[in-house]
């Protein structure tokens, strides 16, 4: 066991947990940061994905080590002062979700890529998003949520 | 599975007692939570009516009794069912429905949902009516309350916004201050006549999933999420292949490590740990041996089942008029073939979980299943219990589509907790979801039918081998006909799934309808109608062909159009597509599906485009490329690197046509939805191909219409 400085949603916790213990295992068991989730600890299915530094990675995928010095964001540092982020304010829009385990993952995986992308085409959306399943098949209306949180985001909204 | 005996060994009552925790809810307490307030309970029986008055006196709450609501002294209203939220959106829909019958806005409603001890026993195969007819007889309750109180008749009151209003006097009451804050239970048995959907304002309308902002920050808690104080972290060992017994078994390493302990009990073998990290690196360092003993695998599964009959379970054809063999005789045209299914995992996204705590002798469970009473009833024969002493709650989950209808973690948690005696969460990895839970049952079709030369069906002969009996009959006019199912000895363990095994025969029947319309010259879908009768299912076809245009498409060899259709529990669907077929690699692209859709009365438009629409994208795979490889015991692709499910790419253009029938009860639209994708698919490979593919799933190498497939051939 070791101790870690993890610096998640912006505040500084310290941990103490096996250095290759995954981050996913760390949020969830030791952080009670459950909104993020174990689909398959494989990397395939999207549903573990958190920022690091504001890009989208697989948890189940990060050791607790290599995550120490990074920005962790996860879906529950997303709302700011009780306001949802675009994103979340678009799939629940949308209506984008169904049993909604995978929507932490979703989210996390579409902030990342409307930071790089303001204004993604389908394809690109599709592209970036195609490691995420949602088992319920909501993908065409994970689409549009994307879409509109992009407008949301042009329009200024939540910045 | 030989962990469902009763976990009495030397082993665990060597470990120290359950430490007496904080309590849990029982049944006697289940009024002092809810306050004062207005108790409603709903029962089919007047039997139980006539002895309301000791309610709840007893441990047990009275299987009769189908439904119970209770309104606060705010007017808060809080309905209980013992059916469950797992992504269909019941939890609106059902809020919905009794919004409209007991006159409240949507938002005073609270849905308690599959909890034993707070809810009406329920083994999800009661219709949803029960609830919105309680409503309703409720509201006709308060009426009477209401008058007896300011001594005018219930005729002359009415019920609206969670008030009952006497407009010649002037004066109004809500619900909640009708009962003084006193303790009130009433039970109503009269059906009460529910409103007509012509006349629904809250039911019928797009109502946003309940909660739904919990969903998108992460608040929720599934299951999985379940956290209690002093929790260790369980797993289990598993041994290397079905039925295998264990020959060795090293646990040493495991033992030493800080905190763990190791359960062991004949073949089972478990262990907790304070963490879960360290309870699968526990897990990693046991040496086991077992022997697996030779089994059957993918190849010859078809011939298998065919020849080897669970013969306990067949009694007889579903279905015989005529002769089909006469009629067979003097058919003009005819045609055999035999279809095929593969096993397919439900594959949730949130695999089996369980959170288990004991005290005081009372179990208690928090578990992902479909059937909380069923998971309860597993415990109570698992453990000796009586029914007061268990209790499961099943907050909702990360779905199960019909794959999560027994309680596997529930009972390893509970006989770790049990032998800890502290409470213990186990979650079962993907591989292991994808090999110890259950399976869609494979199957074998076979269909023979004839017509005359002017598409009139004559004779038609359906088997069904291992996948089900499910929309096994046809709906369309055949004066001769032989249906039946045939259950086999399946080599894996298989159960329900979403649809069961309508799916199976669906896809088999309307690919050799499509076969049939081909030999007589027909259009497809003037071949249905010609053969069909039923005005629901005519509707359907027609709205789906509309919407598609169909009869304006031709296909080429790289653009196939096909259609198909069906009705099962309620629900009559048509699907058209449109599919892609690369001339080069032969890659099956699904570009467009229209799908027409009518169950009676729609209660929530918004949530059942989700439902149809995801039922579709999850019908892709099981048409296209889902499959479970196995041999000896042993499943061959646990991983979704190798169990191809659909994502975003495979998504085509999805056009929903809804059909409301105001005048018809409102069915559920969970499963048959589904049915419709695989063989609507398949007639378009065929109409651009020439190639019937009759094997699901029809392009598992990512899609080359025509080559065998090593897999799955028998």
């Amino acid at each position: 066991m070791s101790d870690f400085d993890l610096n998640v949603n912006g505040t500084h916790l310290r941990v103490s947990a096996p250095s290759e213990e995954t981050l996913l295992s760390v949020l969830r068991n030791r952080l009670n940061l459950t909104g993020t989730k174990y689909g398959c600890g494989e990397g395939q299915c999207g549903a573990c994905t958190v920022l690091l530094d504001g890009r989208a990675t697989r948890s189940c995928l990060v050791s607790v080590e290599s995550a120490a010095n990074a920005k962790i964001v996860t879906i529950e540092g997303l709302e700011q002062d009780g306001k949802l982020s675009p994103v979340q304010q678009a799939f629940l829009d949308e209506g984008a979700f169904q049993c909604g385990y995978c929507t932490s993952g979703m989210i996390l995986g579409a902030t990342s890529l409307l930071h790089e992308q303001h204004s993604p085409t389908e394809e690109q959306i599709v592209e970036e998003m195609e490691g995420h399943i949602c088992r319920c098949g909501t993908y065409p209306r994970i689409v549009d949520a994307v879409k509109r949180a992009s407008r949301l985001l042009a329009q200024g909204v939540g910045q | 599975m030989n962990h469902r005996h009763a976990p009495t060994t030397e082993s665990e009552q060597s470990i120290s007692p359950a430490r007496p925790g904080t309590s849990t809810l029982d049944r006697r307490d289940f009024l002092k939570v809810l306050g004062g307030g207005l108790l409603i309970c709903f029962t089919h029986t007047s039997s139980w009516a006539q002895e309301s008055g000791r309610a709840f006196g007893g441990h047990e709450l009275p299987k009769e009794l189908s439904a119970w609501l209770h309104i606060a002294s705010d007017g808060r209203v809080k309905v209980f069912t013992g059916k469950v939220e797992v992504g269909q959106n019941i939890r609106t829909s059902l809020a919905q429905l009794v919004a409209e019958e007991l006159r409240v806005p949507f938002d005073a409603i609270t849905m308690v949902m599959g909890d034993t001890d707070m809810t009406p026993w329920d083994m999800g195969t009661f219709g949803s009516r029960t609830t919105p007819t309680m409503a309703a007889a409720a509201r006709q309750m308060l009426l009477e309350v209401a008058a007896e109180r300011w001594h005018v008749a219930p005729a002359s009151l009415t019920a609206a916004e969670g008030k009952v209003t006497d407009l010649q006097n002037s004066r109004s009451l809500a619900y909640g201050e009708l009962t003084r804050g006193e303790k009130l239970v009433k039970t109503v048995s009269s059906a009460e006549s529910l409103m007509t959907a012509t006349q629904w304002k809250v039911a019928g309308a797009a109502v946003p999933k309940a909660e739904g902002r919990d969903f998108v920050t992460g608040k929720h808690k599934y299951p999985s999420d379940i956290s209690l104080p002093e929790m260790m972290f369980g797993t289990v060992l598993r041994p290397d292949g079905f039925n295998a017994t264990l020959v060795s078994l090293e646990t040493g390493v495991a033992e030493k490590l800080p905190g763990v302990h190791v359960v062991r009990d004949g073949d089972f073998i478990g262990l907790v740990a304070p963490d879960a990290f360290t309870a699968q690196q526990a897990l990693s360092t046991i040496q086991a041996k077992w022997d697996v003993p030779a089994q059957s695998s993918n190849q010859g599964l078809f011939a298998y089942l065919k020849n080897n009959p669970e013969s306990s379970r067949n009694d007889g054809p579903e279905h015989v008029s005529g002769s089909v063999a006469q009629a067979m005789e003097a058919a003009d045209l005819k045609l055999e073939e035999q279809y095929t299914v593969a096993y397919i995992a439900h594959a949730p996204l949130e695999p089996r979980a369980a959170v288990a705590q004991w005290t005081d002798g009372k179990l208690t469970v928090w578990t992902g299943t479909q059937r909380p009473f069923g998971v309860r009833d597993e415990l109570m024969e698992a453990f000796h219990l009586p029914p007061a002493q268990v209790r499961v709650i099943q907050p909702d989950m990360g779905s199960g589509y019909g794959g999560k209808h027994t309680g596997e973690a529930a009972i390893e948690a509970a006989r770790l907790a049990k032998a800890a005696g502290k409470p213990v969460k186990v979650v079962w990895t993907r591989s292991e979801e994808f090999t110890w839970a259950y399976l869609r049952p494979a199957g074998l079709i076979e269909i023979r039918a004839g017509a005359r030369r002017d598409g009139t069906l004559v004779a038609w002969e359906h088997h069904n081998y291992n996948s089900g009996p499910a929309a096994i009959g046809t709906p369309y006019n055949v004066a001769n006909q032989l249906i039946q199912y045939h259950a086999a000895k399946s080599p894996l363990r298989q159960g329900s799934y979403r649809g069961l095994a309508s799916t199976a025969n669906h896809f088999a029947r309307e690919s050799h309808m499509d076969c049939m319309a081909h030999v007589v010259g027909m259009d497809p879908l003037e071949f249905r109608l010609k053969n069909l009768t039923d005005s629901r299912l005519q509707a359907v076809f027609r709205a789906a062909a509309a919407k598609f245009a169909w009869g304006h498409l031709k296909s080429t060899p790289e653009r196939g159009f096909g259609i198909a259709g069906g009705v099962d529990k309620g629900g009559y669907v048509a699907t058209c597509s449109e599919v892609e077929i690369d001339p080069a690699t032969k890659r099956v692209r699904i570009r467009r599906v229209v799908q027409a859709w009518e169950c009676g009365a729609i209660v929530n438009p918004d949530g059942l485009r989700n439902q149809l629409t995801g039922a579709i994208v999850q019908g892709i795979g099981g048409a296209l490329f889902e499959r479970i490889l196995f041999t000896n015991g042993r499943i061959l692709n646990p991983h979704f690197a190798q169990y191809r499910v659909p994502r975003f790419s495979d998504t085509p253009q999805i056009e929903i046509v809804l059909v409301d029938r105001k005048d018809l009860p409102s069915a559920g639209a969970g499963e048959t939805g589904l049915v419709g994708l695989a063989p609507a698919v398949g007639n378009a490979i065929f109409a651009a191909s020439g190639i019937r593919l009759p094997n699901m799933p029809m392009a598992p190498q990512s899609g080359v219409p025509g080559e065998p497939d090593p897999g799955l051939r028998s």
